[in-house]
């Protein structure tokens, strides 16, 4: 029996050798070479500047530009670090609300957010997932629902023709793979992005 | 729900059915050591680790020593794990400069990494440096993995030896299965992981100022290694605190059906294993055929669950119904992309193995969307199940099964031909009952003492599910949860760490135990009164032995979270603080 406490501790050492730095430091050396954007975070950089990645949302609060979702994410309180406090899209710390469907708290939020929302688009049902939060609070996406919902905010405070935004809206909404593997979505940074452009 | 949302589910399961049997064979061939299209390349490294570690890859044990081979290696990974996280500071490989864990959550990590768990108490780019990610918590998601799969072949060889004192090495299915099968399968889908968008880098966050002119810091490293292993390996521990949700560990649906793919898999294939070890592959379908069933039954009704919106909201004139321009549904906690289908799926099935990634926030679930992969883990996770785990799992149900068919007819139970005795389902019955004691044993504890109430993140039946959650994935080493429960507490570190181990050794161990009594058993041809384990008869029997234990003994508990929940949702009823 104790002669199996040699090999137990060589084959933790020897397998860390081979799947804790070959494996991951040979894909990190493959994968700069063969896919070096991917491999680095697909960041979109302007005028030399990094503005974010494709692949992370950012927050958009301007009635210029289209909003992503809410997001849950928090950040250490800078006066308290044992607390803390909401800030949206923080790419550093990734996290859902976390909150039941039975819990008061998840549903004032929808109904505040849902009172701001509608104001800006009277008469029109708000797409769900423009009042919830996503899993990861980074969600890059929203429906053509939702962007198509914004369509008159964004039309109005930029002085366009709600056609032309709506037009922009199809062109940017990726259809599913095959027309089968996923859902419709729109990358609101890359719509913004374009919104600039129009100009 | 959608037509299209049913297309992607059928899909995925061609795939793993069209896997199972040429995995299955390929996997045979490497567990009995011959000859495979790897060898010329992977041979003299197979070798290379024989001759460091100093084991003799002819030598066979007894299932005692095999046994206490895998719990000595498993006391020296987790030595090896706590010692990197306490020490990451001093160490290289830690751009963001990640300060020691501290030694609770270490000790809860280091326990949930060699169970293969791989739950989450921590956050990964707040807690965990990259030297710890990779030659810290990636190497227990192939080794951890390759120790549940090696068990599970100690148990089938329990089935095929005839009077044989020895089960195999357990030395050498752990290389095998390292270098064989984990190991190249993640490095080719890892690279086209990073293809379609995970980072595979090793410098510092990226400081990213956004076009509103805010400032955003974007968490980086190398993820895309670790995502891939830690859905082939059944193991779950995200790179990122949100796992799967998580844009740069799952960036689109073509990502989310090749990890989905990923966490099956080996699990399916190891059924068409077992057929041809037996030499009756038509066991093997028969034993996929009841994980299937069940699979599809947790899937369409969790599906059913999310496709619908919250009835609470809809009173603020939310549209939550599937149209051209959204998939609707109950959208908090889940991504765009994934929508409530690929949500659903992928709950399901990271829950019917002990894959306890997430794509979307289970905790937000509807009550009994949210039951769904609370029942799958409580079943035993044997719907494929963990790799190796699910299917030592299910031929334990199987066991009972047999034992009882036996009793109804008045004859001695077989099962692959060999006889079940009174050892063989004490044992088994000790490794079945020691994880609902666990569950249920953990849960009444932490709900009666302020401790554990103190962690509870939703008022009412909620929090109860919340607890009752923890405590079902920690033993049934999952790692899934419903994350809103402050389990970064000592309380909480502690109990769950021990529910892991209970999961992991309580249950297997017995098992090996069977393993070794079964090998040592002469094997009988089948007669006339040989009940056909191939036939749908089994099938049936053994998908109503596994729902009637799992009811008999978890119906009350699930009454009190989700079941009391839905109800209260449907009558409109809130809960206020926590």
């Amino acid at each position: 029996m104790l002669k199996q406490i040699r090999p137990a501790i060589l084959m933790i050492v020897v397998m860390t050798v081979i799947t804790g730095f070959v494996y991951p430091l040979g894909m990190t050396g493959l994968a700069q070479l063969i896919f070096p954007h991917q491999a680095n975070g697909s960041l979109i950089e302007k005028d030399g500047k990094v503005i974010g990645s494709r692949l992370i949302g950012q927050n958009f609060t301007s009635d210029k530009y289209f909003h992503p979702r809410p997001s849950a994410t928090t950040e250490p309180d800078p006066k308290d670090p044992t607390k803390t406090i909401p800030v949206p899209y923080a790419a550093d710390n990734s996290g859902g609300s976390n909150l039941g469907p039975t819990n008061k708290a998840l549903i004032d939020r929808v109904k505040g957010d849902a009172a701001k929302l509608a104001k800006e688009n009277p008469g029109t049902p708000i797409p769900v997932d423009l009042v919830t939060t996503s899993g990861s609070g980074l969600d890059p996406d929203i429906t053509p629902a939702a962007a198509l919902f914004q369509v008159p905010r964004v039309a109005k405070a930029r002085h366009l023709d709600p056609e032309k935004l709506r037009a922009l809206v199809d062109q940017q909404t990726h259809d599913p793979l095959l027309g089968i593997i996923g859902e419709k979505r729109v990358n609101v940074l890359e719509l913004n992005l374009a919104l600039d452009q129009l100009h | 729900m959608t037509a299209n949302g049913w297309i992607q589910i059928a899909l995925f399961s061609a795939i793993v059915i069209a896997l199972t049997r040429p995995l299955g064979g390929y996997m045979t061939r490497v567990f009995a050591g011959e000859r495979t299209f790897l060898w010329p390349l992977l041979r003299p490294v197979e070798r290379a680790v024989y001759w460091c570690c100093g084991v003799d890859e002819k030598e066979e044990q007894h299932w005692l020593t095999y046994g206490v081979a895998i719990l000595f290696f498993s006391i020296a990974g987790f030595a090896t794990l706590y010692a990197l996280q306490r020490l990451q500071w001093y160490l290289p490989f830690n751009p963001q400069g990640q300060t020691g864990v501290a030694p609770d959550l270490a000790f809860n990590t280091s326990v949930s990494f060699i169970t293969n768990t791989n739950w989450q108490a921590y956050g990964g780019e707040t807690t965990m440096g990259y030297l710890v990610q990779m030659a810290g918590l990636t190497v227990h998601n192939f080794v951890s993995a390759a120790t549940g799969i090696a068990m599970a072949l100690a148990l089938i060889r329990g089935f095929v030896r005839r009077e044989a004192r020895s089960i195999g090495n357990f030395w050498v299915d752990l290389t095998r299965c390292t270098l064989y099968i984990l190991l190249p399968i993640s490095v080719v889908f890892a690279l086209v992981l990073v293809w379609q968008g995970v980072p595979q880098n090793l410098g510092a966050y990226t400081e990213a100022t956004t076009l509103e002119g805010a400032k955003q810091i974007i968490a980086q490293g190398p993820a895309a290694s670790q995502e891939i292993i830690k859905e082939l390996g059944t193991n779950g521990g995200g790179f990122f605190n949100a796992n799967s949700a998580h844009p740069f560990e799952n960036p689109n649906a073509v990502t989310n059906l090749i990890e989905l793919v990923a966490i099956f898999a080996i699990g399916a294939g190891l059924t068409n294993v077992l057929g041809r070890m037996v030499r009756d592959e038509r066991q093997g379908w028969a034993i996929f055929a009841v994980m299937g069933v069940l699979f599809l039954a947790g899937v369409a009704i969790c599906y059913n669950s999310e496709a619908h919106g919250n009835p609470a909201v809809a009173a603020y004139d939310i549209d939550s119904a599937p149209s051209a321009a959204q998939a609707g549904g109950n959208m908090e906690g889940k991504e765009v992309r994934f929508g409530p289908a690929l949500s659903a799926l992928w709950a399901t099935v990271t829950t019917d193995t002990s894959c306890g990634a997430v794509n979307s926030m289970h905790d937000s679930y509807l009550p009994v969307g949210g039951m769904i992969p609370l029942v799958n883990m409580q079943l035993g996770e044997v719907i494929f199940g963990g790799v190796g785990s699910g299917l030592y799992g299910i031929l334990a149900f199987a066991i009972v099964a047999m034992f009882v068919a036996g009793l109804m007819v008045g004859r001695t139970p077989e099962y692959l031909g060999k006889k079940l005795e009174a050892k063989e389902v004490k044992m088994t019955i000790l490794a079945l009952l020691s994880l609902p004691l666990s569950i249920l044993g953990w849960t009444a504890l932490a709900v009666v003492l302020p401790a554990g109430l103190g962690g509870i993140a939703n008022a009412g039946p909620h929090g109860f599910s919340e607890i009752l959650y923890a405590y079902t994935e920690g033993t049934a080493n999952n790692g899934s949860a419903f994350a809103g429960l402050s389990a970064n507490t000592l309380f909480y570190n502690t109990t769950i760490a021990a529910a892991m181990l209970i999961g992991r050794f309580i249950f297997a161990i017995p098992m090996l135990a069977v393993a070794g009594s079964l090998a040592q058993k002469k094997s009988l041809p089948p007669s006339a009164g040989t009940f056909p384990t191939h036939s749908p008869q089994f099938v049936g029997l053994l998908v109503g032995v596994i729902l009637i234990i799992g009811g008999l003994i978890y119906f009350p508990a699930v009454s009190l979270g989700p079941v009391t929940e839905q109800v209260a949702m449907n009558q409109g009823k809130l809960y206020a603080g926590p």
